[in-house]
């Protein structure tokens, strides 16, 4: 800090004029026209501020100068290195016809303010600092970003937040200030000031709190994301233990017993299969919503995890279980379960088929088989459980055994409404 | 399961190929045919198999439905399109039927799961290389939800041979009793046909599903996948 008056003049600088680069705050034309003149820096800025305000002849001054004059310690300045730059100047031309549009508009609009700026200097503005943006070198171009965060919004970092906060504070008030004025002396009869007006107010609140609202919802959106990878993770963490590592751990504790390690192990891949190709958790299958094929394959599943003997299921078509057909799962579990018992086959077969008007299953080993007529008291509980229960419901129920040969029960029942769907089984 | 005693010709034994990606599965399926019959071959992934396929010529090939380099339906386009002669019987673990099914419509005579013993595989085996077609109940259960799935999905092109497009009550019959786990002697009996009508309804029904163009096959592939 120097310590004397600002408005007097100090030594003068000896040399051509050149743009500051350590005491800059945009280009650094203000501190070096203070170095060249001897005048001091904030003098200088207040008059490029008041000559902007005044006319924008300032700002236009301010940017030809920041292209035309060379940095500290360089030779070349900005404008030679933009003349070979044909996009900037392409988008500098595009953008200056964008603004003569603009006016065009304004002034037959007649709407006031716009009409006050000095179109010449505007333009010149706008257009060369695109050419400065694209061609300044690196240093300067991060200072223009370091300019140009506060007002665009949301720069990485958060060192300078209160400055930016000050910045993009004073930019929104004036923006305010001259919405407010736009309103309340517009002539009401009069559309196009008070829309003026409405839009400076609501450009000079996006610019104080767009900002915060976007960086609220960008951390809501990634807190979202993050929670929700995390709860599959543990889903699956959580599903992969209750099946596949309990069974790895139950085979580990049976290896003596081969029987007891194929069933577990059958039971766990037709378990993991549902799960990866329906896409239903094990033992997810509620009561509500189950369909026939699930439950069949409920019925294949926990007849084989409980006997250790294989049941082949297969469905055709599908449909939701209504009481009816959660009667004849009933009685087809039933069914299977016996075969299973008393057949001493090593297979059963479940077969269930939906058609439009009824829904068949059948269940059959090639098992010891039995005399329907003589048989034995043991398995009567089957035939009055599975005869009754389809009977009460409009189905039937029908036993064909060839001793020696095996056993097949055939379940029907009767569908009371709906359409025929594509399986899942 | 479903397979009575093979027709293979008595004391020929079939050459056999075997395309799995897993190692130890294909030691226990060629420990489980043993004797009965000759094992060619081994690859463990499409390009492979389809080298060494088209240099060994094997009566049959017991192809993996899933294999890391593709479907194991690339092997039996590349390997039908040069060698008509090899026939192949897809084995998996896989219940996702389109898959079945894709593999079954670019040429395979059959499907059975891996869960098959020994001695039906060497039956399944013999009965492919004799040029018969293999059903195992699942097979049968897909293709009668496919086929069956169709009139309702309706509307769309009309096909071309409506004939190859549905099938016909005996062979949905046929086909029931497979998946219901009767052997063709039973379904033979059952329905009061010989063992050889029975063997030419399956045929006929892979024929259809090999040769129909329906695009609703394709559709119901689909919309299973989505589902």
């Amino acid at each position: 800090m120097r310590r004397r008056s600002r408005w007097r003049r100090g030594p003068r600088g000896s040399g051509p004029l050149r743009r500051a680069r350590d005491d800059r705050l945009a280009g650094g034309v203000a501190a070096g026209l203070a170095n060249r003149t001897g005048f001091d820096v904030t003098v200088v800025r207040f008059a490029f501020v008041l000559a902007a305000l005044v006319s924008g002849v300032g700002v236009a001054f301010y940017v030809l100068a920041w292209l035309l004059v060379p940095a500290a310690g360089q030779r070349a300045n900005i404008a030679s290195k933009a003349v070979t730059d044909r996009r900037g100047i392409a988008l500098a031309a595009g953008l200056s016809s964008v603004l003569i549009v603009v006016l065009l508009i304004a002034s037959v609009l007649r709407v006031g303010w716009l009409g006050t700026l000095a179109w010449p200097p505007v333009l010149i503005s706008v257009a060369g600092m695109v050419l400065i943006w694209r061609n300044a070198p690196a240093d300067e171009q991060a200072t223009m970003r370091r300019l140009a965060e506060p007002l665009l919004g949301l720069p990485a970092g958060g060192s300078r937040s209160a400055s930016r906060i000050v910045l993009r504070g004073c930019v929104a008030i004036l923006l305010l200030c001259s919405g407010l004025i736009t309103l309340l002396t517009g002539h009401p009869s009069h559309l196009v000031r008070p829309l003026g007006g409405v839009a400076l107010v609501i450009a000079a609140i996006l610019l104080m709190l767009g900002p915060w609202w976007l960086r609220i919802g960008r951390d809501l959106v990634a807190e979202r994301q993050a929670r929700i990878r995390a709860e599959e993770r543990a889903e699956m963490a959580a599903r992969v233990h209750d099946s596949v590592l309990q069974t790895l751990a139950l085979i580990q504790r049976r290896s003596a017993d081969p029987q007891q390690v194929v069933r577990l192990a059958r039971a766990q891949e037709r378990e993991l299969r549902s799960w990866l190709f329906d896409g239903r958790a094990p033992g997810s299958l509620g009561a509500s919503g189950l369909t026939l094929a699930a439950g069949v394959r409920l019925i294949e599943q926990e007849v084989e995890a409980q006997h250790g003997v294989a049941v082949e299921a297969i469905t055709v078509g599908d449909c939701e279980v209504d009481e009816n057909l959660s009667a004849l799962l009933a009685a087809a579990r039933e069914a299977t379960v016996n075969a299973v018992k008393w057949s001493g086959a090593q297979v059963v077969s479940l077969f269930a088929e939906v058609e439009p008007t009824e829904v068949s299953v059948f269940v059959r080993d090639r098992g010891r088989g039995f005399d329907p007529d003589a048989v034995p008291g043991d398995r009567k509980g089957l035939a009055e459980s599975v005869h009754a229960r389809m009977a009460r419901r409009g189905g039937s129920a029908t036993i064909r055994s060839v001793r020696g040969e095996g056993t097949e029960v055939t379940l029907t029942m009767p569908r009371a409404a709906g359409e025929r769907q594509p399986s899942r089984a | 399961m479903s397979t009575p005693a093979g027709s293979a010709p008595g004391g020929v034994r079939p050459r056999v190929f075997i395309v799995d990606d897993h190692g130890l599965f294909r030691a226990g399926v060629r420990s489980e045919l043993g004797d009965e019959v000759d094992v060619v071959g081994e690859a463990d992934d499409v390009e492979p198999a389809i080298t060494r396929i088209a240099e060994c010529q094997p009566d049959v090939v017991l192809l993996d439905v899933h294999l890391p380099g593709g479907g194991g339906q690339a092997v039996v386009t590349a390997i039908r399109a040069s060698h008509p002669g090899v026939r192949f019987l897809a084995l998996s673990a896989s219940d996702a039927p389109e898959d079945v099914i894709a593999v079954i419509r670019s040429g395979a005579r059959g499907y059975v799961t891996k869960t098959i013993s020994g001695a039906d595989l060497v039956d399944a085996v013999r009965r492919v290389a004799a040029g018969d077609s293999v059903f195992s109940p699942r097979l049968a259960g897909f293709v009668l939800d496919a086929f069956a799935a169709l009139p309702a999905a309706g509307g769309g092109r009309p096909s071309f041979d409506p004939e190859l497009d549905q099938l016909t009550p005996r062979e949905r019959e046929v086909l029931r009793l497979i998946a219901r786990g009767y052997t063709y002697r039973e379904i033979a009996r059952e329905l009061y046909i010989s063992v050889k009508t029975v063997e030419s309804h399956v045929s006929s029904v892979l024929r259809k599903l090999q040769l129909s163009t329906r695009h609703q096959l394709t559709r119901w592939a689909t919309e299973r996948r989505l589902t």
